[in-house]
Protein backbone atom coordinates (compact mmCIF):
# COMPACT_ATOMS: atom_id res chain seq x y z
CA UNK A 1 0.00 0.00 0.00
CA UNK A 2 1.69 3.54 -1.18
CA UNK A 3 1.53 6.29 1.29
CA UNK A 4 -1.80 7.71 -0.18
CA UNK A 5 -3.96 5.19 -0.02
CA UNK A 6 -2.68 4.52 4.03
CA UNK A 7 -3.81 8.16 4.95
CA UNK A 8 -7.23 7.29 2.50
CA UNK A 9 -7.59 4.17 4.38
CA UNK A 10 -6.57 5.32 7.75
CA UNK A 11 -9.33 8.66 7.29
CA UNK A 12 -11.81 6.22 6.19
CA UNK A 13 -11.43 4.13 9.19
CA UNK A 14 -11.65 7.28 11.38
CA UNK A 15 -14.96 8.46 9.49
CA UNK A 16 -16.30 5.06 9.53
CA UNK A 17 -15.56 4.85 13.96
CA UNK A 18 -17.13 8.79 14.24
CA UNK A 19 -19.81 7.42 12.97
CA UNK A 20 -20.50 4.61 15.35
CA UNK A 21 -19.24 6.62 18.40
CA UNK A 22 -21.56 9.29 17.47
CA UNK A 23 -24.84 6.95 17.00
CA UNK A 24 -23.72 5.07 20.34
CA UNK A 25 -23.26 8.57 22.03
CA UNK A 26 -27.03 9.54 20.91
CA UNK A 27 -28.30 6.06 21.82
CA UNK A 28 -26.48 5.49 25.26
CA UNK A 29 -26.31 9.10 26.70
CA UNK A 30 -29.56 9.01 28.71
CA UNK A 31 -27.97 5.85 30.52
CA UNK A 32 -24.80 7.74 31.23
CA UNK A 33 -27.05 10.44 32.53
CA UNK A 34 -28.71 8.52 34.86
CA UNK A 35 -25.67 6.57 36.13
CA UNK A 36 -23.95 10.09 37.17
CA UNK A 37 -26.82 11.27 38.70
CA UNK A 38 -27.54 8.42 40.55
CA UNK A 39 -24.02 9.35 42.51
CA UNK A 40 -24.41 13.07 42.68
CA UNK A 41 -24.77 14.68 46.01
CA UNK A 42 -28.00 17.33 45.78
CA UNK A 43 -25.76 20.17 46.01
CA UNK A 44 -23.95 18.96 42.89
CA UNK A 45 -27.22 18.27 41.17
CA UNK A 46 -29.07 21.67 41.46
CA UNK A 47 -25.69 24.37 41.27
CA UNK A 48 -26.25 25.45 37.47
CA UNK A 49 -22.45 26.85 37.39
CA UNK A 50 -20.73 23.12 37.83
CA UNK A 51 -19.97 21.18 34.73
CA UNK A 52 -23.17 18.28 34.62
CA UNK A 53 -21.15 15.60 32.54
CA UNK A 54 -18.74 14.87 35.84
CA UNK A 55 -19.16 14.79 39.38
CA UNK A 56 -18.01 17.85 41.15
CA UNK A 57 -18.32 16.66 44.84
CA UNK A 58 -17.07 12.96 46.14
CA UNK A 59 -20.09 10.52 44.89
CA UNK A 60 -23.12 9.51 47.14
CA UNK A 61 -24.72 6.66 47.79
CA UNK A 62 -27.62 8.41 49.86
CA UNK A 63 -30.31 8.37 46.69
CA UNK A 64 -29.88 4.66 46.08
CA UNK A 65 -30.57 4.32 50.17
CA UNK A 66 -34.04 6.55 49.44
CA UNK A 67 -35.10 4.75 46.76
CA UNK A 68 -34.56 1.43 48.22
CA UNK A 69 -35.74 2.28 51.86
CA UNK A 70 -38.30 5.03 51.39
CA UNK A 71 -39.59 4.51 48.17
CA UNK A 72 -41.63 0.96 47.10
CA UNK A 73 -39.46 0.21 44.70
CA UNK A 74 -37.99 -2.79 45.76
CA UNK A 75 -42.35 -3.65 45.66
CA UNK A 76 -42.07 -2.59 42.12
CA UNK A 77 -39.51 -4.94 41.08
CA UNK A 78 -40.97 -7.87 43.17
CA UNK A 79 -44.22 -7.32 41.28
CA UNK A 80 -42.63 -7.16 38.40
CA UNK A 81 -40.66 -10.43 38.62
CA UNK A 82 -43.87 -11.82 40.15
CA UNK A 83 -46.07 -11.18 36.99
CA UNK A 84 -42.82 -11.76 34.88
CA UNK A 85 -42.60 -15.17 36.15
CA UNK A 86 -46.46 -16.52 35.47
CA UNK A 87 -46.42 -14.35 32.14
CA UNK A 88 -43.62 -16.44 30.85
CA UNK A 89 -45.19 -19.91 32.08
CA UNK A 90 -48.05 -19.26 30.84
CA UNK A 91 -46.42 -18.00 27.39
CA UNK A 92 -44.32 -21.43 27.26
CA UNK A 93 -47.65 -23.27 27.89
CA UNK A 94 -49.19 -21.81 25.37
CA UNK A 95 -46.69 -20.61 22.74
CA UNK A 96 -44.85 -24.06 22.31
CA UNK A 97 -47.12 -26.68 21.50
CA UNK A 98 -48.84 -24.15 19.05
CA UNK A 99 -45.59 -23.17 17.50
CA UNK A 100 -44.25 -26.81 16.95
CA UNK A 101 -48.14 -27.97 15.77
CA UNK A 102 -47.55 -24.71 12.96
CA UNK A 103 -43.97 -26.20 11.96
CA UNK A 104 -44.63 -29.55 11.97
CA UNK A 105 -48.37 -30.99 11.67
CA UNK A 106 -50.44 -28.15 9.66
CA UNK A 107 -49.77 -28.10 6.04
CA UNK A 108 -50.78 -25.25 3.70
CA UNK A 109 -52.63 -23.53 6.35
CA UNK A 110 -50.19 -23.80 9.07
CA UNK A 111 -47.77 -20.71 7.45
CA UNK A 112 -51.55 -18.49 6.95
CA UNK A 113 -52.26 -19.18 10.74
CA UNK A 114 -48.56 -18.71 12.12
CA UNK A 115 -49.00 -14.89 9.92
CA UNK A 116 -52.45 -14.63 11.17
CA UNK A 117 -51.49 -15.38 14.85
CA UNK A 118 -48.08 -12.69 14.49
CA UNK A 119 -50.42 -10.27 13.69
CA UNK A 120 -52.34 -10.14 17.14
CA UNK A 121 -49.07 -9.22 17.92
CA UNK A 122 -49.45 -5.51 16.06
CA UNK A 123 -52.52 -4.89 17.99
CA UNK A 124 -51.75 -2.22 20.57
CA UNK A 125 -52.60 -1.93 24.20
CA UNK A 126 -53.87 1.47 23.27
CA UNK A 127 -56.85 0.06 21.06
CA UNK A 128 -57.84 -2.52 23.71
CA UNK A 129 -57.38 -1.03 26.80
CA UNK A 130 -60.56 0.56 27.39
CA UNK A 131 -62.96 -2.57 26.78
CA UNK A 132 -60.10 -4.29 28.51
CA UNK A 133 -60.69 -2.43 31.38
CA UNK A 134 -64.13 -2.92 31.81
CA UNK A 135 -63.51 -6.49 31.75
CA UNK A 136 -60.90 -6.55 34.13
CA UNK A 137 -63.30 -4.47 36.31
CA UNK A 138 -66.03 -7.06 35.58
CA UNK A 139 -64.07 -9.99 36.89
CA UNK A 140 -62.86 -7.68 39.85
CA UNK A 141 -59.23 -8.07 39.34
CA UNK A 142 -59.22 -4.09 39.34
CA UNK A 143 -55.79 -3.33 41.09
CA UNK A 144 -54.95 -6.87 41.14
CA UNK A 145 -51.70 -7.85 39.82
CA UNK A 146 -53.54 -10.63 38.47
CA UNK A 147 -55.30 -8.35 35.79
CA UNK A 148 -51.88 -8.44 34.31
CA UNK A 149 -51.06 -11.85 34.78
CA UNK A 150 -54.52 -12.38 32.28
CA UNK A 151 -54.09 -10.14 29.98
CA UNK A 152 -50.05 -9.88 28.67
CA UNK A 153 -49.61 -13.08 27.15
CA UNK A 154 -52.11 -11.52 24.46
CA UNK A 155 -49.09 -9.58 23.81
CA UNK A 156 -46.45 -12.38 23.99
CA UNK A 157 -47.89 -15.33 22.78
CA UNK A 158 -48.36 -14.44 19.20
CA UNK A 159 -44.61 -13.43 18.61
CA UNK A 160 -43.63 -16.41 20.72
CA UNK A 161 -45.86 -18.06 19.18
CA UNK A 162 -44.16 -17.23 15.70
CA UNK A 163 -40.35 -17.02 17.14
CA UNK A 164 -41.06 -21.00 17.87
CA UNK A 165 -42.40 -21.65 14.62
CA UNK A 166 -39.42 -20.55 12.36
CA UNK A 167 -37.60 -22.27 15.34
CA UNK A 168 -38.92 -25.97 15.27
CA UNK A 169 -39.06 -25.65 11.40
CA UNK A 170 -35.08 -25.13 11.31
CA UNK A 171 -34.82 -29.04 12.93
CA UNK A 172 -34.64 -31.82 10.61
CA UNK A 173 -37.52 -33.58 10.14
CA UNK A 174 -35.58 -36.88 10.31
CA UNK A 175 -34.50 -36.23 13.83
CA UNK A 176 -38.78 -36.96 14.78
CA UNK A 177 -39.07 -39.66 12.07
CA UNK A 178 -36.32 -41.47 13.29
CA UNK A 179 -37.46 -41.34 16.54
CA UNK A 180 -41.11 -42.43 15.57
CA UNK A 181 -39.64 -45.27 13.98
CA UNK A 182 -37.86 -46.26 16.95
CA UNK A 183 -41.72 -46.18 18.67
CA UNK A 184 -41.92 -43.04 20.04
CA UNK A 185 -44.92 -41.39 19.67
CA UNK A 186 -44.96 -38.04 18.23
CA UNK A 187 -45.91 -36.26 21.47
CA UNK A 188 -43.14 -38.38 23.04
CA UNK A 189 -40.82 -37.35 19.86
CA UNK A 190 -41.44 -33.92 21.44
CA UNK A 191 -40.86 -34.22 24.04
CA UNK A 192 -37.68 -36.22 23.94
CA UNK A 193 -35.55 -35.45 20.85
CA UNK A 194 -37.26 -32.14 20.05
CA UNK A 195 -37.43 -30.33 23.33
CA UNK A 196 -33.47 -30.75 24.44
CA UNK A 197 -32.25 -29.22 21.61
CA UNK A 198 -34.72 -26.39 21.34
CA UNK A 199 -33.32 -24.87 24.88
CA UNK A 200 -31.95 -21.96 22.75
CA UNK A 201 -35.03 -21.40 21.12
CA UNK A 202 -37.54 -21.37 24.21
CA UNK A 203 -35.07 -19.14 26.16
CA UNK A 204 -35.30 -16.48 23.60
CA UNK A 205 -38.96 -16.57 24.52
CA UNK A 206 -38.47 -16.64 27.71
CA UNK A 207 -35.82 -13.71 27.74
CA UNK A 208 -38.09 -11.74 25.13
CA UNK A 209 -41.28 -12.29 26.83
CA UNK A 210 -39.99 -10.77 30.15
CA UNK A 211 -38.80 -7.72 28.62
CA UNK A 212 -42.30 -7.21 26.90
CA UNK A 213 -43.54 -7.27 31.06
CA UNK A 214 -40.95 -5.34 32.40
CA UNK A 215 -41.86 -2.63 29.25
CA UNK A 216 -45.22 -2.78 29.79
CA UNK A 217 -46.82 0.77 30.52
CA UNK A 218 -50.80 1.29 29.37
CA UNK A 219 -52.83 -1.98 30.60
CA UNK A 220 -50.88 -1.35 34.01
CA UNK A 221 -51.49 2.24 33.99
CA UNK A 222 -55.05 1.93 33.73
CA UNK A 223 -55.69 -1.32 35.67
CA UNK A 224 -54.21 -0.54 38.67
CA UNK A 225 -53.82 2.43 40.82
CA UNK A 226 -52.43 1.75 44.32
CA UNK A 227 -48.91 2.25 44.52
CA UNK A 228 -48.27 -0.75 46.19
CA UNK A 229 -49.39 -3.15 43.06
CA UNK A 230 -47.55 -1.18 40.52
CA UNK A 231 -44.98 -2.61 38.81
CA UNK A 232 -41.62 -1.21 38.01
CA UNK A 233 -42.21 0.96 34.81
CA UNK A 234 -44.91 2.25 35.98
CA UNK A 235 -44.34 3.15 39.56
CA UNK A 236 -41.24 5.03 38.72
CA UNK A 237 -42.76 7.38 36.45
CA UNK A 238 -45.83 8.00 38.24
CA UNK A 239 -44.99 7.55 41.64
CA UNK A 240 -41.80 8.78 41.80
CA UNK A 241 -42.55 11.98 39.36
CA UNK A 242 -45.59 13.34 40.57
CA UNK A 243 -44.31 14.33 44.07
CA UNK A 244 -43.88 18.27 44.72
CA UNK A 245 -40.43 17.54 45.16
CA UNK A 246 -38.19 15.84 41.88
CA UNK A 247 -36.18 13.21 43.35
CA UNK A 248 -34.12 12.95 40.72
CA UNK A 249 -31.20 10.89 42.09
CA UNK A 250 -33.42 8.03 43.43
CA UNK A 251 -35.50 8.17 40.52
CA UNK A 252 -31.99 8.02 37.84
CA UNK A 253 -31.06 4.92 39.79
CA UNK A 254 -34.77 3.08 39.64
CA UNK A 255 -34.90 4.04 36.28
CA UNK A 256 -30.75 2.61 35.52
CA UNK A 257 -31.57 -0.72 37.61
CA UNK A 258 -34.62 -1.48 35.79
CA UNK A 259 -32.88 -1.12 32.61
CA UNK A 260 -29.87 -2.13 32.41
CA UNK A 261 -29.08 -5.74 33.21
CA UNK A 262 -32.32 -6.53 31.32
CA UNK A 263 -31.11 -5.18 28.10
CA UNK A 264 -27.16 -6.67 28.53
CA UNK A 265 -29.25 -10.28 28.90
CA UNK A 266 -31.44 -9.76 25.65
CA UNK A 267 -28.27 -8.00 24.18
CA UNK A 268 -26.75 -12.25 23.98
CA UNK A 269 -30.62 -13.29 21.78
CA UNK A 270 -30.96 -10.56 19.54
CA UNK A 271 -30.24 -12.02 16.42
CA UNK A 272 -33.06 -14.55 16.98
CA UNK A 273 -35.85 -11.70 17.63
CA UNK A 274 -34.45 -10.13 14.61
CA UNK A 275 -35.07 -13.42 12.49
CA UNK A 276 -38.45 -13.24 13.69
CA UNK A 277 -39.15 -9.56 13.31
CA UNK A 278 -38.04 -9.92 9.57
CA UNK A 279 -41.15 -12.07 8.75
CA UNK A 280 -39.09 -14.28 5.66
CA UNK A 281 -38.08 -11.30 4.13
CA UNK A 282 -34.28 -11.78 4.74
CA UNK A 283 -33.50 -15.61 3.63
CA UNK B 1 -55.61 -56.58 13.83
CA UNK B 2 -54.28 -53.11 12.67
CA UNK B 3 -55.99 -52.05 9.36
CA UNK B 4 -54.77 -48.99 6.47
CA UNK B 5 -56.90 -47.40 4.20
CA UNK B 6 -57.33 -50.30 2.05
CA UNK B 7 -58.50 -53.00 4.44
CA UNK B 8 -55.38 -55.10 3.37
CA UNK B 9 -53.73 -56.81 6.36
CA UNK B 10 -49.86 -54.98 6.77
CA UNK B 11 -47.14 -56.59 8.78
CA UNK B 12 -45.86 -54.87 11.70
CA UNK B 13 -42.62 -53.73 9.71
CA UNK B 14 -44.21 -52.01 7.06
CA UNK B 15 -46.61 -49.94 9.70
CA UNK B 16 -44.19 -48.71 11.19
CA UNK B 17 -42.26 -47.96 7.78
CA UNK B 18 -45.56 -45.85 6.75
CA UNK B 19 -46.09 -44.62 10.17
CA UNK B 20 -49.67 -44.01 9.02
CA UNK B 21 -51.20 -45.13 12.16
CA UNK B 22 -49.36 -42.08 13.45
CA UNK B 23 -51.02 -39.67 10.98
CA UNK B 24 -54.13 -40.60 12.03
CA UNK B 25 -53.57 -39.52 15.28
CA UNK B 26 -51.98 -36.22 13.89
CA UNK B 27 -54.66 -34.92 12.44
CA UNK B 28 -56.27 -34.13 15.86
CA UNK B 29 -52.72 -33.68 17.32
CA UNK B 30 -52.06 -30.55 15.77
CA UNK B 31 -55.75 -28.55 16.22
CA UNK B 32 -55.29 -29.72 20.35
CA UNK B 33 -51.86 -28.37 20.29
CA UNK B 34 -52.73 -24.99 18.31
CA UNK B 35 -55.67 -24.56 20.16
CA UNK B 36 -55.08 -23.88 24.03
CA UNK B 37 -53.38 -20.09 22.33
CA UNK B 38 -55.39 -19.70 19.54
CA UNK B 39 -58.95 -20.18 21.88
CA UNK B 40 -56.99 -17.58 24.55
CA UNK B 41 -56.11 -15.13 21.57
CA UNK B 42 -59.69 -14.88 20.33
CA UNK B 43 -60.96 -14.62 24.13
CA UNK B 44 -58.97 -11.53 24.64
CA UNK B 45 -57.83 -9.74 21.92
CA UNK B 46 -60.90 -11.41 19.69
CA UNK B 47 -63.37 -10.20 22.47
CA UNK B 48 -61.96 -7.10 23.52
CA UNK B 49 -62.02 -5.61 19.99
CA UNK B 50 -65.96 -6.88 19.73
CA UNK B 51 -66.36 -4.54 22.34
CA UNK B 52 -64.43 -2.06 21.89
CA UNK B 53 -66.46 -1.57 18.62
CA UNK B 54 -69.77 -2.44 20.51
CA UNK B 55 -68.84 0.37 23.00
CA UNK B 56 -68.22 3.49 20.66
CA UNK B 57 -71.51 2.66 19.62
CA UNK B 58 -72.99 3.09 23.24
CA UNK B 59 -73.58 5.81 25.44
CA UNK B 60 -71.11 4.07 28.12
CA UNK B 61 -69.29 5.72 30.92
CA UNK B 62 -67.21 4.17 33.88
CA UNK B 63 -69.73 4.99 36.61
CA UNK B 64 -73.04 3.86 34.57
CA UNK B 65 -74.08 -0.11 33.99
CA UNK B 66 -76.53 1.32 31.61
CA UNK B 67 -75.32 0.56 27.44
CA UNK B 68 -77.73 2.33 25.39
CA UNK B 69 -77.17 2.13 21.47
CA UNK B 70 -76.45 5.60 20.32
CA UNK B 71 -75.58 4.83 16.70
CA UNK B 72 -72.87 6.80 15.25
CA UNK B 73 -73.44 10.02 17.46
CA UNK B 74 -70.08 8.91 19.45
CA UNK B 75 -68.06 9.35 15.97
CA UNK B 76 -69.79 12.54 15.24
CA UNK B 77 -68.76 14.26 18.59
CA UNK B 78 -65.60 13.22 17.94
CA UNK B 79 -65.24 14.26 14.31
CA UNK B 80 -66.94 17.97 15.32
CA UNK B 81 -64.33 18.05 18.54
CA UNK B 82 -61.18 20.26 17.97
CA UNK B 83 -58.99 18.33 20.10
CA UNK B 84 -59.52 15.25 18.23
CA UNK B 85 -58.71 16.92 14.97
CA UNK B 86 -54.94 17.92 16.62
CA UNK B 87 -54.31 15.27 17.68
CA UNK B 88 -55.24 13.42 14.67
CA UNK B 89 -53.00 15.59 13.05
CA UNK B 90 -50.25 15.30 15.64
CA UNK B 91 -50.14 11.41 15.26
CA UNK B 92 -49.41 11.95 11.88
CA UNK B 93 -46.98 14.49 12.53
CA UNK B 94 -45.07 12.76 15.07
CA UNK B 95 -45.25 9.13 13.96
CA UNK B 96 -44.31 10.04 9.99
CA UNK B 97 -41.75 12.43 11.41
CA UNK B 98 -40.44 9.85 13.55
CA UNK B 99 -40.33 7.27 10.96
CA UNK B 100 -38.90 8.97 8.13
CA UNK B 101 -35.76 10.09 10.64
CA UNK B 102 -35.20 6.48 11.82
CA UNK B 103 -35.45 5.10 8.15
CA UNK B 104 -32.46 7.72 7.29
CA UNK B 105 -30.43 6.89 10.37
CA UNK B 106 -31.52 3.47 10.73
CA UNK B 107 -29.73 2.78 6.96
CA UNK B 108 -26.90 4.88 7.72
CA UNK B 109 -26.07 3.28 11.31
CA UNK B 110 -26.78 -0.06 10.02
CA UNK B 111 -23.89 0.24 6.40
CA UNK B 112 -21.77 1.13 9.42
CA UNK B 113 -22.35 -1.51 11.91
CA UNK B 114 -22.08 -4.31 8.87
CA UNK B 115 -18.06 -3.71 8.88
CA UNK B 116 -15.85 -5.25 11.70
CA UNK B 117 -14.08 -3.76 13.87
CA UNK B 118 -12.45 -3.98 17.28
CA UNK B 119 -15.20 -3.95 20.71
CA UNK B 120 -18.60 -4.35 18.22
CA UNK B 121 -20.68 -6.09 20.24
CA UNK B 122 -20.02 -3.40 22.76
CA UNK B 123 -21.10 -0.57 20.42
CA UNK B 124 -24.03 -2.77 19.05
CA UNK B 125 -25.02 -3.51 23.03
CA UNK B 126 -24.73 0.72 23.32
CA UNK B 127 -26.84 1.13 20.60
CA UNK B 128 -29.71 -1.74 21.18
CA UNK B 129 -30.01 -0.22 24.93
CA UNK B 130 -33.16 1.87 24.04
CA UNK B 131 -35.22 -0.35 22.44
CA UNK B 132 -34.81 -3.04 25.11
CA UNK B 133 -34.86 -0.56 28.16
CA UNK B 134 -38.60 0.00 29.60
CA UNK B 135 -39.81 2.65 27.28
CA UNK B 136 -41.03 4.54 30.23
CA UNK B 137 -37.85 4.72 32.18
CA UNK B 138 -35.88 5.69 29.48
CA UNK B 139 -38.47 8.44 28.83
CA UNK B 140 -37.43 9.50 32.39
CA UNK B 141 -33.93 9.65 31.55
CA UNK B 142 -34.99 12.16 28.91
CA UNK B 143 -37.05 14.48 30.93
CA UNK B 144 -34.41 14.83 33.43
CA UNK B 145 -32.25 15.49 30.34
CA UNK B 146 -34.80 17.94 28.88
CA UNK B 147 -35.51 19.70 31.94
CA UNK B 148 -37.03 23.33 31.94
CA UNK B 149 -34.06 24.12 35.01
CA UNK B 150 -31.46 21.90 34.84
CA UNK B 151 -31.35 20.52 31.34
CA UNK B 152 -27.79 19.37 29.82
CA UNK B 153 -28.73 20.80 26.69
CA UNK B 154 -28.99 24.57 27.77
CA UNK B 155 -25.77 24.18 29.81
CA UNK B 156 -24.24 22.97 27.04
CA UNK B 157 -25.69 25.72 24.53
CA UNK B 158 -24.52 28.24 27.01
CA UNK B 159 -21.17 26.70 27.25
CA UNK B 160 -20.56 27.02 23.95
CA UNK B 161 -21.72 30.46 23.99
CA UNK B 162 -25.21 29.68 21.58
CA UNK B 163 -27.68 30.81 24.13
CA UNK B 164 -27.68 33.44 26.05
CA UNK B 165 -26.41 32.30 29.51
CA UNK B 166 -30.20 34.35 30.47
CA UNK B 167 -31.81 32.98 28.16
CA UNK B 168 -33.13 29.11 29.03
CA UNK B 169 -35.02 26.80 25.72
CA UNK B 170 -37.81 25.61 27.88
CA UNK B 171 -37.70 21.88 25.68
CA UNK B 172 -40.92 20.80 26.75
CA UNK B 173 -43.36 23.74 27.36
CA UNK B 174 -43.20 25.28 24.39
CA UNK B 175 -45.28 23.79 21.08
CA UNK B 176 -43.11 23.28 18.34
CA UNK B 177 -39.72 22.65 21.21
CA UNK B 178 -42.02 19.95 22.63
CA UNK B 179 -43.03 18.39 19.29
CA UNK B 180 -39.45 17.79 18.52
CA UNK B 181 -38.31 16.43 21.79
CA UNK B 182 -41.21 14.08 21.63
CA UNK B 183 -39.77 12.61 17.93
CA UNK B 184 -36.43 13.33 19.16
CA UNK B 185 -37.06 10.51 22.00
CA UNK B 186 -39.16 8.30 19.46
CA UNK B 187 -35.86 8.12 16.93
CA UNK B 188 -33.87 7.09 19.84
CA UNK B 189 -36.53 4.65 21.09
CA UNK B 190 -36.94 2.74 17.29
CA UNK B 191 -33.63 3.28 16.03
CA UNK B 192 -31.96 0.41 17.63
CA UNK B 193 -34.70 -2.35 15.94
CA UNK B 194 -35.08 -0.50 12.54
CA UNK B 195 -31.29 -0.75 13.01
CA UNK B 196 -30.80 -4.62 13.40
CA UNK B 197 -33.37 -5.29 11.12
CA UNK B 198 -31.52 -3.32 8.29
CA UNK B 199 -28.65 -4.75 9.33
CA UNK B 200 -30.21 -8.56 9.16
CA UNK B 201 -30.79 -7.89 5.62
CA UNK B 202 -27.31 -6.08 4.75
CA UNK B 203 -25.21 -9.11 5.81
CA UNK B 204 -27.98 -11.29 4.15
CA UNK B 205 -26.61 -9.98 0.30
CA UNK B 206 -25.03 -12.65 -1.01
CA UNK B 207 -21.17 -11.28 -1.16
CA UNK B 208 -20.75 -12.01 -5.05
CA UNK B 209 -23.32 -9.10 -5.89
CA UNK B 210 -20.63 -6.87 -4.45
CA UNK B 211 -17.80 -7.95 -5.36
CA UNK B 212 -19.31 -8.08 -8.81
CA UNK B 213 -20.35 -4.39 -8.66
CA UNK B 214 -16.75 -3.77 -7.66
CA UNK B 215 -15.43 -5.75 -10.67
CA UNK B 216 -17.49 -3.15 -12.77
CA UNK B 217 -15.97 -0.55 -11.16
CA UNK B 218 -19.21 1.32 -9.46
CA UNK B 219 -18.42 3.71 -7.36
CA UNK B 220 -19.68 3.84 -3.27
CA UNK B 221 -22.81 6.01 -4.34
CA UNK B 222 -23.75 4.12 -7.36
CA UNK B 223 -23.35 0.94 -5.66
CA UNK B 224 -24.98 1.67 -2.80
CA UNK B 225 -28.26 3.36 -4.62
CA UNK B 226 -28.52 1.38 -7.38
CA UNK B 227 -27.66 -2.42 -5.75
CA UNK B 228 -27.84 -2.41 -1.78
CA UNK B 229 -30.85 0.19 -1.58
CA UNK B 230 -32.85 -1.88 -4.23
CA UNK B 231 -32.03 -5.31 -2.05
CA UNK B 232 -32.99 -3.74 0.79
CA UNK B 233 -36.19 -2.28 -0.33
CA UNK B 234 -38.41 -5.30 1.60
CA UNK B 235 -36.43 -5.60 4.86
CA UNK B 236 -36.66 -2.13 5.03
CA UNK B 237 -40.53 -1.89 4.40
CA UNK B 238 -40.92 -4.51 7.78
CA UNK B 239 -38.81 -1.80 9.27
CA UNK B 240 -40.95 0.57 8.73
CA UNK B 241 -44.31 -0.92 9.60
CA UNK B 242 -42.96 -2.03 13.03
CA UNK B 243 -41.82 1.32 13.23
CA UNK B 244 -45.33 3.05 12.12
CA UNK B 245 -47.36 0.93 14.50
CA UNK B 246 -45.23 1.45 17.60
CA UNK B 247 -45.50 5.43 16.93
CA UNK B 248 -48.94 5.61 15.72
CA UNK B 249 -49.79 3.72 19.00
CA UNK B 250 -47.33 5.00 21.46
CA UNK B 251 -48.67 6.96 24.45
CA UNK B 252 -45.77 6.05 26.69
CA UNK B 253 -43.27 8.78 26.02
CA UNK B 254 -46.13 11.56 25.67
CA UNK B 255 -47.90 10.62 29.16
CA UNK B 256 -44.31 10.88 30.82
CA UNK B 257 -42.83 13.75 28.95
CA UNK B 258 -45.53 16.51 28.37
CA UNK B 259 -49.12 14.25 29.04
CA UNK B 260 -50.04 16.40 25.52
CA UNK B 261 -49.43 19.09 26.70
CA UNK B 262 -48.62 22.23 26.13
CA UNK B 263 -52.09 23.60 25.26
CA UNK B 264 -52.66 19.74 23.47
CA UNK B 265 -49.80 20.43 20.91
CA UNK B 266 -48.42 16.79 21.62
CA UNK B 267 -51.26 15.28 22.32
CA UNK B 268 -51.87 12.42 19.85
CA UNK B 269 -55.12 9.38 19.45
CA UNK B 270 -53.76 6.86 21.61
CA UNK B 271 -52.87 9.61 24.62
CA UNK B 272 -56.20 11.58 23.74
CA UNK B 273 -58.79 8.21 24.46
CA UNK B 274 -56.46 7.52 27.32
CA UNK B 275 -57.26 10.54 29.20
CA UNK B 276 -61.33 10.75 27.74
CA UNK B 277 -61.69 7.05 28.21
CA UNK B 278 -59.91 6.30 31.37
CA UNK B 279 -59.16 9.79 32.99
CA UNK B 280 -62.21 11.45 32.08
CA UNK B 281 -64.43 8.39 32.24
CA UNK B 282 -66.62 8.53 28.76
CA UNK B 283 -65.65 4.93 27.89
CA UNK B 284 -67.76 5.01 25.14
CA UNK B 285 -66.14 8.06 23.07
CA UNK B 286 -62.87 6.74 24.14
CA UNK B 287 -63.28 3.53 22.69
CA UNK B 288 -64.45 5.65 19.63
CA UNK B 289 -61.21 7.77 19.51
CA UNK B 290 -58.90 4.80 19.54
CA UNK B 291 -61.09 2.62 16.96
CA UNK B 292 -59.38 5.61 14.85
CA UNK B 293 -56.06 3.32 15.00
CA UNK B 294 -57.55 0.73 13.08
CA UNK B 295 -57.95 1.42 9.82
CA UNK B 296 -54.21 2.17 10.08
CA UNK B 297 -53.32 -1.21 11.81
CA UNK B 298 -55.41 -2.85 9.18
CA UNK B 299 -53.60 -1.29 6.16
CA UNK B 300 -49.48 -2.23 7.86
CA UNK B 301 -51.17 -5.78 8.55
CA UNK B 302 -52.14 -6.22 4.65
CA UNK B 303 -48.46 -4.52 3.83
CA UNK B 304 -46.93 -7.22 6.24
CA UNK B 305 -49.26 -9.89 4.46
CA UNK B 306 -47.94 -9.06 0.67
CA UNK B 307 -44.41 -8.98 2.13
CA UNK B 308 -44.76 -12.48 3.41
CA UNK B 309 -46.23 -14.12 0.85
CA UNK B 310 -43.74 -12.79 -1.31
CA UNK B 311 -40.85 -14.18 0.75
CA UNK B 312 -43.02 -17.71 0.35
CA UNK B 313 -43.16 -17.42 -3.54
CA UNK B 314 -39.65 -16.73 -3.68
Amino acid sequence: MGPVAKVRYWLADRAHFGIVLAFTIFTAFPFYWMVITTFKRNSDLINRDNNPFILNEPPTLEHLRVLFNDTLYGVWLWNTAFVGVLVVGITLILAVPAGYALARLSGRWGERLGIGIFLTYLVPPTLLFIPLFRVVVGLGLQDSLWSLVVVYPSFTVPFSTWLLMGFFKAIPRDLEDAAMMDGYSRLGAFAKIVMPISIAGILTVVIFSFTLVMQEFVYALTFISPASKYTVSVGVPTFLVHGDVYFWGSLMAGCFIASVPVAVLYNFFVDRFVAGFTVGAVK
Amino acid sequence: MEVVQGGAPVNVAQRRMTLSHLRDREEWLGPLMIGPAILYILLVVGFAFFLAIYYSFSDMTLGSRSLGFVGFKNFAAIIGNTNFRTALWNTFVFAVGSQVLVLVLANTLALALLKDFRGKWFFRLLILLPWVAPISLGTIGWLWILDSTYSVFNWTLQALRILDPKARLIWLGVPHLAMGSIITVHVWRLLPLATVIILAGLSSIPKDIHDAAQMDGASFWRHYFQITIPLLLPVSMVALLFGLVFAFTDMTVIYVLTRGGPYDTTQVLASLAFFTGVVGGDTAEGAAISLFLFPLLLAVAIAFLRIARRAEVT
